[in-house]
């Protein structure tokens, strides 16, 4: 029963990957990756890994691809963005992606149903994950924030410098001293 | 192996073509945004090949490295997507083979 339901979710997986990679809109490709990403959750949900499907789901499915969204509609502004919204509406777009999330929906109300310990190998709880990540791996948790401090900084830096130029560019070009190699 | 009734294999099979795939997305298209999100199914398909190995040692091991890569992924896609806004502010274009030169 779950080799059945492991080999579905590969697949959506799979599938899903494959479409997200060869739109030509963004914005469905999109779909198409959170797609995969909820069936990569639902493997580690099988794999026995609750922990690691939960974070797949709030945090690639849910954050990451959030900051995506966030750019591609800052990218498609005015008048051309509503028609390609109006264009996005249509059912030939969506029915793909939704098939896709219904098959996986269907999965996960079997597993919860069916089982009450829905694994297929050892259950790894948060507790042992927990313990790990500040017993032995405590330096490579403070290895990962001071990453993260980095990508913060330098998300704001590159962030900062688009809002300064957007300005420079209205206004008198070149004097200010930051500008110089910006502008040709 | 601690009675893993998948093969261990098979989920490593998919791991590598989920890795493949981000890798030809990765060489094929040139959009920027469509490269970034090669990167993350990479990144993924690596996660998923740990998360299994762990689940087949029974070792907690194998989710803190999945943690770690989640944070990865996560300070590489907020610079890379503001990145793409600088791109699209000086080029007009998310198409990488306009912006090759690296002096602007």
């Amino acid at each position: 029963m779950e080799l059945i339901l492991f080999y579905i979710a590969a697949t959506v997986a799979l599938f899903s990957t494959v479409f997200a990679l060869t739109r030509s809109n963004a914005a469905h490709a999109l779909i198409y990756l959170i797609v995969s990403l909820l069936a990569v959750a639902v493997i580690f949900f099988l794999l026995g890994a609750p922990f690691a499907a939960a974070l797949e789901v709030i945090v690639y499915a849910g954050a990451i691809m959030v900051l995506f969204v966030f750019v591609i509609m800052m990218l498609n502004l005015g008048e051309e963005g509503q028609e390609l919204e109006r264009q996005q509406m249509h059912p030939a777009v969506w029915i793909t992606p939704a098939i896709l999330s219904a098959i996986l929906l269907v999965e996960m109300v079997l597993l919860l149903a069916k089982f009450d310990t829905p694994q297929t190998g050892a259950l790894i709880t948060a507790k042992q994950v927990g313990l790990s990540l500040y017993g032995p791996y405590v330096l490579a948790v403070e290895i990962a924030s001071m990453l993260l401090l980095a990508g913060l900084v330098g998300a704001y830096h590159v962030g900062r410098r688009f809002r300064s130029t957007e300005i420079d560019e209205d206004s008198v070009a070149g004097s200010s001293p930051e500008n110089t190699g910006v502008i040709d | 192996m601690e009675g893993l009734i998948i093969p261990l294999n098979h989920v490593l099979i998919l791991a590598s073509l989920l890795f493949a795939t981000g890798l030809a997305g990765l060489m094929f298209r040139r959009n920027v945004i469509f490269i970034l999100m090669s990167l993350e199914v990479m990144l993924n398909s690596a996660g998923l090949a740990f998360v299994a190995a762990g689940t087949a040692w029974a070792q907690a091991d194998g989710q803190v490295m999945f943690m770690l890569i989640l944070a990865v992924a996560a300070a590489e896609v907020s610079v890379g997507l503001g990145l793409v806004l600088q791109v699209h502010k000086r080029f007009k274009t998310l198409d990488m083979d306009q912006a090759h030169k690296l002096n602007g």
